[in-house]
């Protein structure tokens, strides 16, 4: 079924050459399904994060070919990178990397108002939804600097949610987090997975948190060992 | 490009360092203050300097001077009409000094659309009697109504009535230098001799001061009957007939035409007074110096601030890039920043210069050289007030540029990453 591969990564490698060079992803095959909760474990420094980023799209230097959507991301300018980013992919990073010059609500809407597909008024409706869904809409009109750590990074994936993207990735978004917030967090994915078929792939060190998902890839040395 | 979207997050940025912000924006407000303010000053005193000249100096003066023969008898001879011939012997013949046919010429002139106006005049050289001395002195014989439109005469006439020159026969304004000498009044009657000896006594209805001493001391006014009388001449007698035109750039070319078309003599006054508009170009030119460079190092204050302004909002720019915002966005963003900037300092700098202006404006200045200038003089040319908005612009413009590139090529992954 190749409708429901939403990503696909298609002989990927990538090398850094400064200062000698040294191979980090060798040959990188797999794609992930629609509705699919995909976790990516491996030690520190097996390329996993640099995977992530080049399934991204933010890392644009590497071999191989990257699929989102069926669509080839090789050859495309920066401007139509952004703009796959912005409509299909939703991310939630270790930090929440809020701007804290506008509000929770604002936040959330910032993605949404770029993407300009609903009114303004609309995308601060669904910026509410999206917060309500993760039960933090009490606090929409805070700054991020008010908020806690755990409430803040449940923002961050409000807005990654806010297009309705194809697929959320994760870098160690429980990272950061106490063992409390974590499961906080790792619910609203499983929820989002479970309830709205929502395509998740989440990098982690977090043992536990990945065997608690659908499907593990873990990597060494620049190769997935387990998929 | 959203440009709702950019204009938002742009001021929530400014904002944000608003304390920065704000030094900037006032490095910009003090620059243009400073240039229109010295520009309008420097070109005041330039234009009051100049008008010191010009108002007082015809554009085209047409007279007869005296000179020796141009045709001497060697360039009669046939064997050396090819030669270059420097035996001259033929001395100035008692030539007349007047201008003949001037009344045609007048004629011809007032139907020129050219000529702004004309004023014809008579300079008579005499002696002022002052007890048992003379004092050597030359009257300048005007056309009182003429000489005031178009070199404004009432301006410099101190004391007593301009127009009373022509209405008081046989009156004189003296010069204030000539009449202190003379210890004359206005009332007073005044005893002149003219060169052929004739004498005539003129009664003092005014003094005039140019603001040049040596000129006060020596000249003086009388309507152009009076001297004719003086000299014993007929009505039709003009020694000089001064030509105002309407473009003050055309009188080389038209000094040339004219002293060809009439037979005399025709003097422009950028011939005569060349050291005057190189004065005024070097000032100014000093001005827009002086002015442009405090722009520049206000250029580099706001360059500073955005720098870094980028580096502290390094997090920020990532987070948008991330999500979706492009390299263009976030260049269109610190542009936007950096062109706020100039253009809330250069609003404020433009009505600062309009107020530095206006109090120069009021800063008395007495100068007994200058008898109509009681305060600083401002040159209030809105030109100024553009050229300092489009420069406040133009330079914020170049301050954010590579700031704002930089931001634009902020590699996200190696911010977020770096953490």
């Amino acid at each position: 079924m190749m409708e429901g591969k939403v990503l696909e990564a298609v002989q990927i490698s990538k090398s850094f050459h400064d200062p000698v060079t040294v191979q980090v992803l060798k040959d990188i095959n797999f794609a992930i399904n629609k509705g699919e909760f995909v976790s990516v474990i491996g030690k520190s420094g097996c390329g996993k994060s640099t995977l992530l980023y080049i399934l991204s799209t933010m890392d644009t230097d590497y071999d191989g070919e990257l699929l989102i959507d069926g669509v080839s991301m090789k050859g495309k300018k920066e401007s139509e990178l952004a703009r796959v980013r912005n409509e299909k992919i939703g991310f939630v990073f270790q930090f929440h990397y809020l701007l804290n010059e506008f509000s929770v609500l604002k936040n959330v809407m910032l993605p949404g108002l770029k993407l300009g597909k609903y009114s303004d008024k609309e995308v601060e409706h669904r910026a509410m939804e999206k917060l309500k869904l993760l039960g933090i809409d009490s606090e929409a009109r805070k700054t991020p600097n008010q908020l806690s750590g755990g409430q803040k990074q449940r923002v961050a994936i409000a807005r990654a949610l806010i297009n309705d993207p194809l697929i959320i990735m994760g870098d160690e978004p429980t990272g950061n987090l106490d063992k409390k917030n974590s499961d906080i967090v790792f619910g609203i994915f499983q929820q989002l997975a479970q309830e709205f078929g929502q395509s998740l792939l989440i990098v982690t060190h977090d043992n536990e948190f990945a065997a608690r998902t659908n499907r593990i890839i873990e990597m060494e040395d620049g190769k997935i060992i387990r998929m | 490009m959203k440009v709702g979207l950019i204009l938002n997050v742009s001021k929530a940025l400014l904002l944000a360092r608003w304390k920065q912000t704000l030094v900037a924006a006032i490095g910009v407000t003090f620059s243009i203050t400073m240039f229109i303010a010295l520009l309008s000053f420097m070109s005041g005193l330039n234009d009051m300097l100049d008008s010191l000249i010009i108002n007082r100096t015809p554009h085209i003066r047409l007279y007869n001077e005296i000179q020796p023969s141009k045709l001497q008898p060697i360039d009669k001879a046939l064997d050396y009409k090819n030669h270059y011939n420097f035996v001259r012997s033929v001395k100035p013949k008692n030539e007349q000094l007047e201008i003949r046919n001037s009344g045609a010429i007048m004629q011809a002139l007032r139907t020129d659309e050219r000529v702004l106006g004309i004023a014809p005049k008579i300079t008579a050289q005499v002696f002022y009697n002052v007890g048992a001395i003379d004092l050597t002195g030359v009257i300048n014989g005007i056309e009182v109504d003429a000489e005031n439109k178009l070199f404004i005469f009432s301006d410099y006439v101190v004391s007593g009535n301009y127009v009373d020159l022509k209405n008081t026969p046989n009156s004189i304004i003296l010069g204030i230098g000539a009449a202190d000498k003379m210890l004359a009044n206005i009332g007073d009657v005044i005893q002149v001799t003219t060169t052929k000896g004739d004498r005539m006594p003129l009664k003092v209805v005014g003094f005039f001061q140019s603001g040049l001493q040596d000129v006060d001391k020596v000249q003086s006014y009388a309507s152009i009957t009076t001297v004719q009388k003086l000299l014993g001449e007929s009505a039709g007698y003009v020694t000089d007939i001064q030509i105002k035109l309407t473009d003050i750039t055309q009188a080389p070319a038209l000094a040339k035409q004219f002293g060809k078309l009439f037979e005399v003599e025709a003097l422009d006054i950028q011939t005569a007074n060349s050291q005057f508009e190189t004065g005024s170009f070097v000032r100014t030119l000093i001005s827009y110096a002086v002015g442009i460079t405090l722009l520049i190092v206000a250029g580099f204050g706001i360059y500073n601030i955005l720098n870094m302004m980028i580096y502290d909002k390094m997090d920020s720019i990532a987070i948008l890039k991330a999500t979706g915002f492009s390299g263009n966005d976030v260049n269109a963003i610190f542009i936007v920043i950096a062109l706020s900037i100039g253009l809330f300092g250069g609003t404020l700098g433009i009505l600062g210069g309009l107020a530095a202006s206006a109090i120069i404006d009021q800063v008395p200045f007495v100068t007994a050289a200058l008898p109509t200038i009681k305060t600083y003089p401002i040159n209030y040319n809105p030109n100024f007030y553009i050229i300092g908005g489009i420069f406040s612009i133009i330079t914020t413009y170049m301050a954010g540029y590579f700031p704002s590139r930089k931001a634009s090529k902020i590699d996200p992954v190696i911010t977020i990453r770096g953490k």
